[in-house]
Protein backbone atom coordinates (compact mmCIF):
# COMPACT_ATOMS: atom_id res chain seq x y z
CA UNK A 1 0.00 0.00 0.00
CA UNK A 2 1.33 3.37 -0.96
CA UNK A 3 0.47 6.78 0.46
CA UNK A 4 0.04 10.03 -1.45
CA UNK A 5 0.66 13.69 -0.71
CA UNK A 6 -2.93 14.19 0.53
CA UNK A 7 -2.56 11.29 2.95
CA UNK A 8 0.61 12.80 4.41
CA UNK A 9 -0.99 16.23 4.74
CA UNK A 10 -3.99 14.67 6.48
CA UNK A 11 -1.84 12.61 8.88
CA UNK A 12 0.33 15.64 9.67
CA UNK A 13 -2.80 17.63 10.49
CA UNK A 14 -4.15 14.88 12.75
CA UNK A 15 -0.76 14.77 14.51
CA UNK A 16 -0.67 18.60 14.76
CA UNK A 17 2.63 18.81 12.92
CA UNK A 18 3.34 21.70 10.55
CA UNK A 19 5.45 20.36 7.69
CA UNK A 20 7.42 22.59 5.35
CA UNK A 21 6.35 22.18 1.71
CA UNK A 22 9.73 20.64 0.91
CA UNK A 23 9.43 17.99 3.63
CA UNK A 24 6.28 16.35 2.21
CA UNK A 25 7.74 14.27 -0.68
CA UNK A 26 10.28 12.58 1.61
CA UNK A 27 7.49 11.57 4.03
CA UNK A 28 5.32 10.28 1.17
CA UNK A 29 8.21 8.03 0.23
CA UNK A 30 9.35 6.90 3.68
CA UNK A 31 5.90 6.35 5.21
CA UNK A 32 4.93 4.29 2.16
CA UNK A 33 8.00 2.12 2.72
CA UNK A 34 7.19 1.70 6.41
CA UNK A 35 3.57 0.75 5.67
CA UNK A 36 4.88 -1.76 3.11
CA UNK A 37 7.21 -3.23 5.78
CA UNK A 38 4.33 -3.42 8.24
CA UNK A 39 2.28 -5.20 5.56
CA UNK A 40 4.33 -8.34 6.27
CA UNK A 41 2.02 -8.84 9.28
CA UNK A 42 -0.84 -9.72 6.90
CA UNK A 43 0.79 -13.12 6.33
CA UNK A 44 0.66 -14.11 10.02
CA UNK A 45 -2.12 -16.50 11.09
CA UNK A 46 -3.70 -14.80 14.12
CA UNK A 47 -7.27 -16.16 14.04
CA UNK A 48 -7.55 -17.33 17.67
CA UNK A 49 -4.75 -15.24 19.16
CA UNK A 50 -5.49 -12.88 22.04
CA UNK A 51 -3.86 -9.48 21.44
CA UNK A 52 -1.09 -8.85 23.98
CA UNK A 53 -2.22 -6.38 26.61
CA UNK A 54 0.84 -6.35 28.90
CA UNK A 55 4.48 -7.28 28.29
CA UNK A 56 4.52 -9.55 31.35
CA UNK A 57 2.20 -12.58 31.27
CA UNK A 58 -0.61 -12.54 33.81
CA UNK A 59 -0.06 -8.94 34.82
CA UNK A 60 -2.34 -6.02 34.22
CA UNK A 61 -2.23 -2.34 35.01
CA UNK A 62 -1.83 -1.71 38.72
CA UNK A 63 -4.38 0.70 40.17
CA UNK A 64 -4.08 2.94 43.21
CA UNK A 65 -6.52 4.61 45.54
CA UNK A 66 -8.05 7.78 44.11
CA UNK A 67 -6.37 9.97 46.70
CA UNK A 68 -4.38 13.19 46.48
CA UNK A 69 -0.69 12.31 46.81
CA UNK A 70 1.01 15.31 45.21
CA UNK A 71 1.55 18.71 46.74
CA UNK A 72 0.94 21.92 44.78
CA UNK A 73 4.19 22.80 43.03
CA UNK A 74 2.82 24.73 40.09
CA UNK A 75 5.27 27.60 40.51
CA UNK A 76 8.21 25.24 40.14
CA UNK A 77 6.63 23.45 37.17
CA UNK A 78 5.69 26.68 35.44
CA UNK A 79 9.32 27.78 35.34
CA UNK A 80 9.54 25.64 32.18
CA UNK A 81 6.48 27.19 30.54
CA UNK A 82 7.01 29.50 27.56
CA UNK A 83 4.41 32.03 28.84
CA UNK A 84 2.58 32.27 32.16
CA UNK A 85 0.71 35.02 33.94
CA UNK A 86 -0.77 34.94 37.42
CA UNK A 87 -0.18 31.19 37.68
CA UNK A 88 -1.96 30.53 34.38
CA UNK A 89 -0.56 29.26 31.09
CA UNK A 90 -1.02 31.77 28.28
CA UNK A 91 -2.17 30.71 24.80
CA UNK A 92 -3.54 32.68 21.82
CA UNK A 93 -7.13 33.85 22.27
CA UNK A 94 -9.52 30.91 21.70
CA UNK A 95 -12.89 32.67 22.05
CA UNK A 96 -13.40 36.01 20.27
CA UNK B 1 42.89 5.03 36.88
CA UNK B 2 40.60 5.84 33.94
CA UNK B 3 40.81 2.22 32.70
CA UNK B 4 39.44 0.88 36.00
CA UNK B 5 36.00 -0.67 36.33
CA UNK B 6 33.32 0.54 38.73
CA UNK B 7 34.24 -2.36 41.04
CA UNK B 8 37.93 -1.38 40.87
CA UNK B 9 37.22 2.29 41.51
CA UNK B 10 34.90 1.53 44.42
CA UNK B 11 37.63 -0.62 46.01
CA UNK B 12 40.28 2.08 45.45
CA UNK B 13 38.01 4.71 47.00
CA UNK B 14 37.29 2.52 49.99
CA UNK B 15 41.01 1.76 50.41
CA UNK B 16 41.69 5.53 50.26
CA UNK B 17 44.10 4.99 47.34
CA UNK B 18 42.31 7.74 45.45
CA UNK B 19 39.71 10.36 46.34
CA UNK B 20 36.44 10.92 44.55
CA UNK B 21 37.56 14.49 43.85
CA UNK B 22 40.69 13.23 42.07
CA UNK B 23 38.63 10.76 40.04
CA UNK B 24 36.00 13.31 39.09
CA UNK B 25 38.68 15.83 37.99
CA UNK B 26 40.44 13.20 35.88
CA UNK B 27 37.27 12.01 34.14
CA UNK B 28 36.01 15.57 33.59
CA UNK B 29 39.30 16.34 31.84
CA UNK B 30 38.90 13.30 29.61
CA UNK B 31 35.32 14.28 28.80
CA UNK B 32 36.37 17.83 27.83
CA UNK B 33 39.30 16.59 25.75
CA UNK B 34 37.09 14.10 23.88
CA UNK B 35 34.06 16.32 23.30
CA UNK B 36 35.24 17.78 19.98
CA UNK B 37 36.07 14.32 18.65
CA UNK B 38 33.24 12.14 19.93
CA UNK B 39 30.40 14.51 20.98
CA UNK B 40 29.39 11.91 23.57
CA UNK B 41 27.89 14.45 26.01
CA UNK B 42 25.09 17.00 25.77
CA UNK B 43 25.75 18.57 29.18
CA UNK B 44 28.72 18.35 31.53
CA UNK B 45 28.01 19.24 35.16
CA UNK B 46 31.54 19.92 36.40
CA UNK B 47 30.77 22.17 39.39
CA UNK B 48 27.94 19.98 40.70
CA UNK B 49 30.08 16.86 40.22
CA UNK B 50 32.98 18.34 42.19
CA UNK B 51 30.64 19.36 45.00
CA UNK B 52 29.17 15.85 45.10
CA UNK B 53 32.68 14.36 45.03
CA UNK B 54 33.74 16.50 48.00
CA UNK B 55 30.67 15.29 49.92
CA UNK B 56 31.52 11.68 48.96
CA UNK B 57 35.09 12.16 50.20
CA UNK B 58 33.78 13.40 53.54
CA UNK B 59 31.61 10.28 53.85
CA UNK B 60 34.54 8.04 52.91
CA UNK B 61 36.72 9.77 55.53
CA UNK B 62 34.00 9.40 58.16
CA UNK B 63 33.66 5.70 57.37
CA UNK B 64 29.93 5.87 56.53
CA UNK B 65 30.26 5.25 52.77
CA UNK B 66 28.02 2.94 50.74
CA UNK B 67 29.28 0.43 48.14
CA UNK B 68 29.34 3.01 45.32
CA UNK B 69 30.18 6.20 47.23
CA UNK B 70 32.29 8.54 45.12
CA UNK B 71 32.13 6.50 41.88
CA UNK B 72 31.63 8.80 38.86
CA UNK B 73 28.96 7.91 36.30
CA UNK B 74 26.97 9.62 33.53
CA UNK B 75 23.25 9.56 32.79
CA UNK B 76 21.66 9.30 29.38
CA UNK B 77 19.94 12.62 28.71
CA UNK B 78 16.54 10.88 28.72
CA UNK B 79 16.60 10.67 32.54
CA UNK B 80 15.33 13.78 34.31
CA UNK B 81 17.87 15.37 36.65
CA UNK B 82 16.57 18.05 39.00
CA UNK B 83 17.98 21.51 38.43
CA UNK B 84 20.00 20.62 35.33
CA UNK B 85 19.06 20.54 31.66
CA UNK B 86 17.35 17.36 30.33
CA UNK B 87 16.99 17.53 26.54
CA UNK B 88 16.24 13.99 25.34
CA UNK B 89 18.42 14.93 22.34
CA UNK B 90 15.71 17.25 21.03
CA UNK B 91 15.33 20.91 20.13
CA UNK B 92 11.90 20.54 21.76
CA UNK B 93 13.54 20.24 25.20
CA UNK B 94 16.76 22.17 24.51
CA UNK B 95 16.08 24.46 27.50
CA UNK B 96 14.08 22.11 29.72
CA UNK B 97 15.20 22.01 33.36
CA UNK B 98 13.53 19.14 35.18
CA UNK B 99 11.83 19.98 38.48
CA UNK B 100 12.60 16.48 39.82
CA UNK B 101 15.00 13.51 39.58
CA UNK B 102 14.09 10.29 37.79
CA UNK B 103 13.89 7.33 40.19
CA UNK B 104 17.00 5.84 38.52
CA UNK B 105 18.91 9.08 39.12
CA UNK B 106 17.63 9.35 42.69
CA UNK B 107 18.59 5.75 43.54
CA UNK B 108 22.06 5.88 42.00
CA UNK B 109 22.63 9.17 43.84
CA UNK B 110 21.50 7.56 47.10
CA UNK B 111 23.96 4.71 46.43
CA UNK B 112 26.72 7.32 46.37
CA UNK B 113 27.51 7.72 42.67
CA UNK B 114 28.55 11.13 41.36
CA UNK B 115 27.00 12.31 38.08
CA UNK B 116 29.47 13.94 35.67
CA UNK B 117 26.98 14.84 32.93
CA UNK B 118 24.28 13.81 30.49
CA UNK B 119 25.11 11.69 27.47
CA UNK B 120 24.10 12.34 23.87
CA UNK B 121 21.38 10.20 22.28
CA UNK B 122 19.11 9.90 19.27
CA UNK B 123 16.26 12.40 19.54
CA UNK B 124 13.63 10.98 21.95
CA UNK B 125 15.58 7.67 21.69
CA UNK B 126 14.35 7.20 18.13
CA UNK B 127 17.27 5.99 16.08
CA UNK B 128 19.93 3.30 15.75
CA UNK B 129 22.96 5.46 14.91
CA UNK B 130 22.80 8.59 17.09
CA UNK B 131 22.48 10.64 13.93
CA UNK B 132 19.03 12.01 14.85
CA UNK B 133 20.29 14.00 17.87
CA UNK B 134 19.58 17.76 17.69
CA UNK B 135 23.02 18.17 19.30
CA UNK B 136 24.84 16.41 16.46
CA UNK B 137 25.95 12.82 15.94
CA UNK B 138 28.19 10.88 18.32
CA UNK B 139 31.22 9.20 16.78
CA UNK B 140 32.45 5.68 17.43
CA UNK B 141 35.72 5.71 19.44
CA UNK B 142 36.93 2.70 17.43
CA UNK B 143 36.60 4.63 14.15
CA UNK B 144 35.33 8.23 14.10
CA UNK B 145 33.94 7.78 10.56
CA UNK B 146 31.49 5.27 11.99
CA UNK B 147 28.38 5.51 14.15
CA UNK B 148 28.36 4.36 17.79
CA UNK B 149 24.87 2.88 17.37
CA UNK B 150 21.81 4.27 19.07
CA UNK B 151 19.88 5.44 20.69
CA UNK B 152 22.21 5.28 23.74
CA UNK B 153 25.22 6.09 21.53
CA UNK B 154 26.64 8.75 23.86
CA UNK B 155 26.62 6.39 26.85
CA UNK B 156 28.25 3.59 24.80
CA UNK B 157 30.92 5.84 23.24
CA UNK B 158 31.70 7.45 26.61
CA UNK B 159 32.28 4.08 28.30
CA UNK B 160 34.21 2.70 25.29
CA UNK B 161 36.58 5.70 25.35
CA UNK B 162 36.79 5.47 29.16
CA UNK B 163 35.44 9.00 29.59
CA UNK B 164 33.36 7.57 32.40
CA UNK B 165 33.43 4.08 33.94
CA UNK B 166 29.70 3.42 33.41
CA UNK B 167 26.55 5.16 32.21
CA UNK B 168 22.81 4.66 32.36
CA UNK B 169 20.92 3.95 29.14
CA UNK B 170 17.46 2.95 27.90
CA UNK B 171 16.27 0.30 25.46
CA UNK B 172 12.98 0.32 23.52
CA UNK B 173 14.06 -1.82 20.54
CA UNK B 174 17.77 -2.37 21.13
CA UNK B 175 18.97 1.07 22.23
CA UNK B 176 21.26 -0.32 24.95
CA UNK B 177 22.45 -3.59 23.36
CA UNK B 178 23.07 -2.34 19.81
CA UNK B 179 25.36 0.60 20.75
CA UNK B 180 27.06 -1.60 23.38
CA UNK B 181 27.85 -4.13 20.64
CA UNK B 182 29.02 -1.48 18.16
CA UNK B 183 31.30 0.20 20.74
CA UNK B 184 32.72 -2.96 22.35
CA UNK B 185 31.16 -2.52 25.79
CA UNK B 186 28.67 -4.41 27.99
CA UNK B 187 24.99 -3.42 27.91
CA UNK B 188 22.01 -4.81 29.82
CA UNK B 189 18.31 -4.23 29.23
CA UNK B 190 16.46 -5.61 32.26
CA UNK B 191 13.00 -7.21 32.28
CA UNK B 192 10.14 -4.80 31.54
CA UNK B 193 9.08 -3.34 34.89
CA UNK B 194 12.34 -4.15 36.71
CA UNK B 195 13.66 -0.56 36.62
CA UNK B 196 11.33 2.37 37.26
CA UNK B 197 10.36 4.49 34.27
CA UNK B 198 9.46 7.46 36.50
CA UNK B 199 11.32 10.49 35.17
CA UNK B 200 12.54 8.58 32.11
CA UNK B 201 11.09 10.49 29.17
CA UNK B 202 8.59 8.16 27.50
CA UNK B 203 8.91 6.90 23.92
CA UNK B 204 6.91 3.62 23.78
CA UNK B 205 5.59 2.81 27.23
CA UNK B 206 5.02 -0.94 26.76
CA UNK B 207 8.61 -1.40 25.50
CA UNK B 208 10.81 1.20 27.26
CA UNK B 209 13.16 -0.06 29.95
CA UNK B 210 16.10 1.58 31.71
CA UNK B 211 19.43 -0.20 32.00
CA UNK B 212 23.17 0.23 31.86
CA UNK B 213 26.26 0.45 29.71
CA UNK B 214 29.37 -0.74 31.57
CA UNK B 215 32.77 -2.28 30.92
CA UNK B 216 31.89 -5.56 32.65
CA UNK B 217 28.97 -7.71 33.74
CA UNK B 218 30.23 -7.34 37.30
CA UNK B 219 29.81 -3.55 37.12
CA UNK B 220 26.34 -4.00 35.61
CA UNK B 221 25.45 -6.26 38.57
CA UNK B 222 26.61 -3.66 41.11
CA UNK B 223 24.78 -0.76 39.48
CA UNK B 224 21.60 -2.66 38.57
CA UNK B 225 21.26 -3.77 42.18
CA UNK B 226 21.25 -0.10 43.19
CA UNK B 227 18.78 1.16 40.56
CA UNK B 228 16.25 -1.70 40.19
CA UNK B 229 13.18 -2.31 42.30
CA UNK B 230 9.57 -1.38 42.89
CA UNK B 231 8.51 2.24 42.52
CA UNK B 232 4.92 3.23 43.30
CA UNK B 233 5.34 6.26 40.99
CA UNK B 234 5.61 4.00 37.90
CA UNK B 235 2.36 2.08 37.38
CA UNK B 236 4.19 -0.60 35.35
CA UNK B 237 6.92 -1.14 37.97
CA UNK B 238 6.84 -4.72 39.28
CA UNK B 239 6.74 -5.32 43.04
CA UNK B 240 9.30 -8.07 43.39
CA UNK B 241 12.48 -8.26 45.51
CA UNK B 242 15.80 -7.36 43.84
CA UNK B 243 18.32 -10.18 44.17
CA UNK B 244 21.97 -9.56 45.07
CA UNK B 245 23.16 -9.71 41.46
CA UNK B 246 26.85 -9.60 42.42
CA UNK B 247 26.47 -12.64 44.70
CA UNK B 248 25.47 -14.92 41.82
CA UNK B 249 28.23 -13.94 39.37
CA UNK B 250 30.63 -16.84 39.98
CA UNK B 251 28.10 -19.67 39.73
CA UNK B 252 29.58 -22.41 37.47
CA UNK B 253 28.03 -22.85 34.02
CA UNK B 254 27.98 -26.67 34.18
CA UNK B 255 24.56 -27.84 33.06
CA UNK B 256 23.53 -24.45 31.61
CA UNK B 257 21.27 -25.08 28.62
CA UNK B 258 22.05 -22.59 25.86
CA UNK B 259 19.74 -22.25 22.87
CA UNK B 260 21.27 -21.00 19.65
CA UNK B 261 18.62 -18.86 18.02
CA UNK B 262 18.21 -20.25 14.51
CA UNK B 263 16.36 -17.23 13.08
CA UNK B 264 19.25 -14.92 13.99
CA UNK B 265 21.57 -16.72 11.59
CA UNK B 266 19.74 -15.34 8.57
CA UNK B 267 20.84 -14.04 5.19
CA UNK B 268 21.49 -10.55 6.60
CA UNK B 269 24.13 -11.73 9.09
CA UNK B 270 27.73 -10.84 8.22
CA UNK B 271 29.66 -14.18 8.06
CA UNK B 272 32.52 -12.62 10.06
CA UNK B 273 30.05 -11.79 12.88
CA UNK B 274 28.57 -15.31 12.70
CA UNK B 275 32.04 -16.85 13.07
CA UNK B 276 32.76 -14.75 16.18
CA UNK B 277 29.44 -15.76 17.76
CA UNK B 278 30.16 -19.46 17.17
CA UNK B 279 33.63 -19.06 18.70
CA UNK B 280 32.11 -17.29 21.71
CA UNK B 281 29.70 -20.16 22.26
CA UNK B 282 32.64 -22.57 22.44
CA UNK B 283 33.85 -20.55 25.44
CA UNK B 284 30.55 -21.33 27.18
CA UNK B 285 30.66 -24.99 26.10
CA UNK B 286 34.17 -25.40 27.52
CA UNK B 287 32.71 -24.37 30.89
CA UNK B 288 30.09 -27.12 30.76
CA UNK B 289 27.17 -25.42 29.01
CA UNK B 290 25.25 -27.52 26.50
CA UNK B 291 24.30 -26.02 23.17
CA UNK B 292 21.14 -26.77 21.20
CA UNK B 293 19.43 -24.96 18.35
CA UNK B 294 16.08 -23.33 19.06
CA UNK B 295 13.65 -21.94 16.52
CA UNK B 296 11.28 -19.01 17.07
CA UNK B 297 9.24 -19.11 13.88
CA UNK B 298 7.44 -15.78 14.42
CA UNK B 299 10.58 -13.82 15.32
CA UNK B 300 11.21 -12.61 11.73
CA UNK B 301 7.99 -10.57 12.15
CA UNK B 302 9.42 -8.58 15.07
CA UNK B 303 10.51 -5.56 13.01
CA UNK B 304 7.10 -5.00 11.34
CA UNK B 305 5.36 -5.63 14.68
CA UNK B 306 7.59 -3.10 16.40
CA UNK B 307 7.02 -0.46 13.72
CA UNK B 308 3.31 -0.53 14.50
CA UNK B 309 3.44 -0.75 18.31
CA UNK B 310 6.32 1.68 18.95
CA UNK B 311 5.13 4.52 16.67
CA UNK B 312 1.54 4.12 17.96
CA UNK B 313 2.70 4.56 21.56
CA UNK B 314 5.12 7.34 20.55
CA UNK B 315 2.38 9.33 18.83
CA UNK B 316 0.33 9.21 22.05
CA UNK B 317 3.22 9.94 24.41
CA UNK B 318 4.58 12.84 22.38
CA UNK B 319 1.16 14.50 22.20
CA UNK B 320 2.13 16.17 25.50
CA UNK B 321 4.55 18.46 23.66
CA UNK B 322 2.14 21.22 22.78
CA UNK B 323 4.17 24.41 23.19
CA UNK B 324 2.05 25.42 26.20
CA UNK B 325 3.33 23.88 29.42
CA UNK B 326 6.99 23.22 28.60
CA UNK B 327 9.25 22.75 25.61
CA UNK B 328 9.71 24.69 22.39
CA UNK B 329 7.12 27.30 21.38
CA UNK B 330 6.93 28.90 17.93
CA UNK B 331 7.08 32.69 17.43
CA UNK B 332 3.84 34.70 16.97
CA UNK B 333 1.21 31.94 16.76
CA UNK B 334 -1.95 32.99 14.87
CA UNK B 335 -4.23 30.76 16.93
CA UNK B 336 -4.09 27.68 19.14
CA UNK B 337 -3.90 25.18 16.25
CA UNK B 338 -1.07 27.17 14.69
CA UNK B 339 0.68 27.20 18.07
CA UNK B 340 0.47 23.39 18.34
CA UNK B 341 1.41 22.65 14.73
CA UNK B 342 4.35 25.00 14.38
CA UNK B 343 5.76 24.39 17.87
CA UNK B 344 5.75 20.64 17.16
CA UNK B 345 6.88 21.00 13.54
CA UNK B 346 9.87 23.12 14.62
CA UNK B 347 10.67 21.33 17.87
CA UNK B 348 10.78 17.76 16.52
CA UNK B 349 13.35 16.47 14.04
CA UNK B 350 12.62 14.46 10.89
CA UNK B 351 12.76 10.95 12.40
CA UNK B 352 10.57 11.84 15.37
CA UNK B 353 8.00 13.39 13.03
CA UNK B 354 8.14 10.27 10.86
CA UNK B 355 7.38 8.04 13.84
CA UNK B 356 4.62 10.28 15.17
CA UNK B 357 2.99 10.26 11.72
CA UNK B 358 3.38 6.48 11.35
CA UNK B 359 1.73 6.05 14.75
CA UNK B 360 -1.03 8.52 13.94
CA UNK B 361 -1.72 6.66 10.71
CA UNK B 362 -1.89 3.15 12.22
CA UNK B 363 -4.20 4.38 15.00
CA UNK B 364 -6.44 6.46 12.75
CA UNK B 365 -10.10 5.64 12.21
CA UNK B 366 -10.59 2.50 10.12
CA UNK B 367 -7.00 1.26 10.41
CA UNK B 368 -6.80 0.30 14.11
CA UNK B 369 -7.78 -3.37 13.64
CA UNK B 370 -5.65 -3.88 10.55
CA UNK B 371 -2.50 -2.52 12.14
CA UNK B 372 -2.45 -2.07 15.92
CA UNK B 373 -4.66 -5.02 16.89
CA UNK B 374 -2.94 -7.26 14.35
CA UNK B 375 0.49 -6.24 15.65
CA UNK B 376 -0.49 -6.94 19.27
CA UNK B 377 -1.61 -10.43 18.18
CA UNK B 378 1.67 -11.12 16.39
CA UNK B 379 3.45 -9.76 19.46
CA UNK B 380 1.62 -12.41 21.48
CA UNK B 381 2.86 -15.10 19.04
CA UNK B 382 6.46 -13.88 19.38
CA UNK B 383 6.15 -13.92 23.20
CA UNK B 384 4.75 -17.46 23.06
CA UNK B 385 7.70 -18.53 20.87
CA UNK B 386 10.10 -17.27 23.54
CA UNK B 387 8.09 -18.93 26.36
CA UNK B 388 8.26 -22.27 24.50
CA UNK B 389 12.02 -21.90 24.01
CA UNK B 390 12.53 -21.22 27.72
CA UNK B 391 10.81 -24.51 28.48
CA UNK B 392 13.79 -26.27 26.86
CA UNK B 393 16.75 -23.94 27.46
CA UNK B 394 17.89 -21.47 30.16
CA UNK B 395 19.11 -18.71 27.85
CA UNK B 396 18.96 -18.06 24.12
CA UNK B 397 21.94 -16.55 22.33
CA UNK B 398 22.90 -15.03 19.02
CA UNK B 399 24.48 -11.92 17.55
CA UNK B 400 23.37 -8.51 18.87
CA UNK B 401 23.58 -6.90 15.42
CA UNK B 402 23.89 -8.20 11.83
CA UNK B 403 27.11 -6.25 11.18
CA UNK B 404 29.72 -4.20 13.03
CA UNK B 405 29.43 -0.37 13.10
CA UNK B 406 28.53 1.28 9.78
CA UNK B 407 29.67 4.67 8.51
CA UNK B 408 27.87 7.91 9.30
CA UNK B 409 25.32 8.67 6.61
CA UNK B 410 25.28 5.07 5.29
CA UNK B 411 21.67 4.38 6.30
CA UNK B 412 20.08 7.80 6.67
CA UNK B 413 18.41 7.91 3.24
CA UNK B 414 16.10 4.93 3.82
CA UNK B 415 14.53 4.58 7.29
CA UNK B 416 13.60 0.92 6.70
CA UNK B 417 17.27 -0.01 6.12
CA UNK B 418 18.09 1.72 9.42
CA UNK B 419 15.21 -0.05 11.21
CA UNK B 420 16.50 -3.47 10.10
CA UNK B 421 19.66 -2.88 12.14
CA UNK B 422 17.56 -3.74 15.22
CA UNK B 423 16.31 -7.03 13.78
CA UNK B 424 17.95 -9.16 16.51
CA UNK B 425 17.23 -6.90 19.48
CA UNK B 426 13.54 -5.98 19.08
CA UNK B 427 12.19 -9.44 20.04
CA UNK B 428 13.28 -9.10 23.68
CA UNK B 429 11.45 -5.75 23.97
CA UNK B 430 8.24 -7.10 22.44
CA UNK B 431 8.25 -10.01 24.91
CA UNK B 432 9.43 -7.88 27.88
CA UNK B 433 12.50 -10.10 28.38
CA UNK B 434 15.88 -9.20 29.89
CA UNK B 435 18.82 -9.29 27.48
CA UNK B 436 22.42 -8.23 27.41
CA UNK B 437 25.28 -7.78 24.96
CA UNK B 438 28.92 -8.56 25.72
CA UNK B 439 31.95 -7.90 23.49
CA UNK B 440 33.02 -11.14 21.75
CA UNK B 441 35.67 -10.15 19.23
CA UNK B 442 36.48 -7.90 16.30
CA UNK B 443 35.47 -8.01 12.63
CA UNK B 444 37.88 -5.97 10.50
CA UNK B 445 39.00 -4.06 13.60
CA UNK B 446 35.47 -3.24 14.80
CA UNK B 447 33.83 -4.70 17.93
CA UNK B 448 31.07 -7.32 17.75
CA UNK B 449 28.57 -8.23 20.48
CA UNK B 450 27.17 -11.56 21.68
CA UNK B 451 23.55 -11.25 22.79
CA UNK B 452 22.17 -13.36 25.65
CA UNK B 453 18.40 -13.31 26.29
CA UNK B 454 16.74 -14.84 29.35
CA UNK B 455 13.27 -15.51 30.72
CA UNK B 456 11.48 -12.78 32.72
CA UNK B 457 13.45 -11.62 35.79
CA UNK B 458 16.48 -13.82 35.01
CA UNK B 459 18.95 -10.90 35.14
CA UNK B 460 20.97 -12.74 37.78
CA UNK B 461 21.54 -15.69 35.43
CA UNK B 462 22.33 -13.45 32.43
CA UNK B 463 24.92 -11.49 34.42
CA UNK B 464 26.36 -14.77 35.72
CA UNK B 465 26.79 -16.17 32.17
CA UNK B 466 28.26 -12.87 30.92
CA UNK B 467 30.65 -12.68 33.89
CA UNK B 468 31.89 -16.26 33.38
CA UNK B 469 32.39 -15.45 29.69
CA UNK B 470 34.37 -12.32 30.61
CA UNK B 471 36.58 -14.31 33.01
CA UNK B 472 37.70 -16.42 30.04
CA UNK B 473 38.02 -13.62 27.47
CA UNK B 474 39.52 -10.14 27.36
CA UNK B 475 37.47 -8.50 24.58
CA UNK B 476 35.78 -6.27 27.17
CA UNK B 477 39.17 -4.93 28.28
CA UNK B 478 40.14 -3.72 24.81
CA UNK B 479 40.23 0.06 24.51
CA UNK B 480 40.74 2.00 21.25
CA UNK B 481 44.40 3.07 20.88
CA UNK B 482 43.64 6.79 21.09
CA UNK B 483 41.73 6.45 24.38
CA UNK B 484 44.03 4.18 26.40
Amino acid sequence: MSLGRRDIENIAHLARLALAEGEVPAYVDSLSRIIELVGQLDGAETGNVEPMSHPLPGLSQRLREDAVTETDRHELYQQNAPQVSGGLYLVPRVIE
Amino acid sequence: MHLETVAGLAAALKGRKVSSTELVRAFLERIQAAQGKLNAFISVEGAAALAAAAAADRRLAAGDAGPLTGVPIAHKDIFCTAGTRTTCGSRMLANFVSPYDATVVERLKAAGTVMLGKTNMDEFAMGSSNETSWFGPVRNPWDPKRVPGGSSGGSAAAVAARLVPAATATDTGGSIRQPAALCGVTGIKPTYGRVSRYGMIAFASSLDQGGLITQTAEDAALLLGAMAGFDPRDSTSVDRPVPDYAAGLERPLAGLRVGLLKEFFDAGLDPAVAALIRAALQVLERQGATLTEVSLPNLPLSVPTYYVVAPAECSSNLARFDGVRFGHRCENPRDLTDLYCRSRGEGFGAEVKRRIMTGTYVLSAGYYDAYYLKAQKVRQLISQDFARAFGAVDVVVGPTTPTAAFELGAKTSDPVTMYLNDIYTIGANLAGLPALSVPCGFAAGLPVGLQIIGSHFSEERLLNVAHRFQRETDWHRRVPQEWR
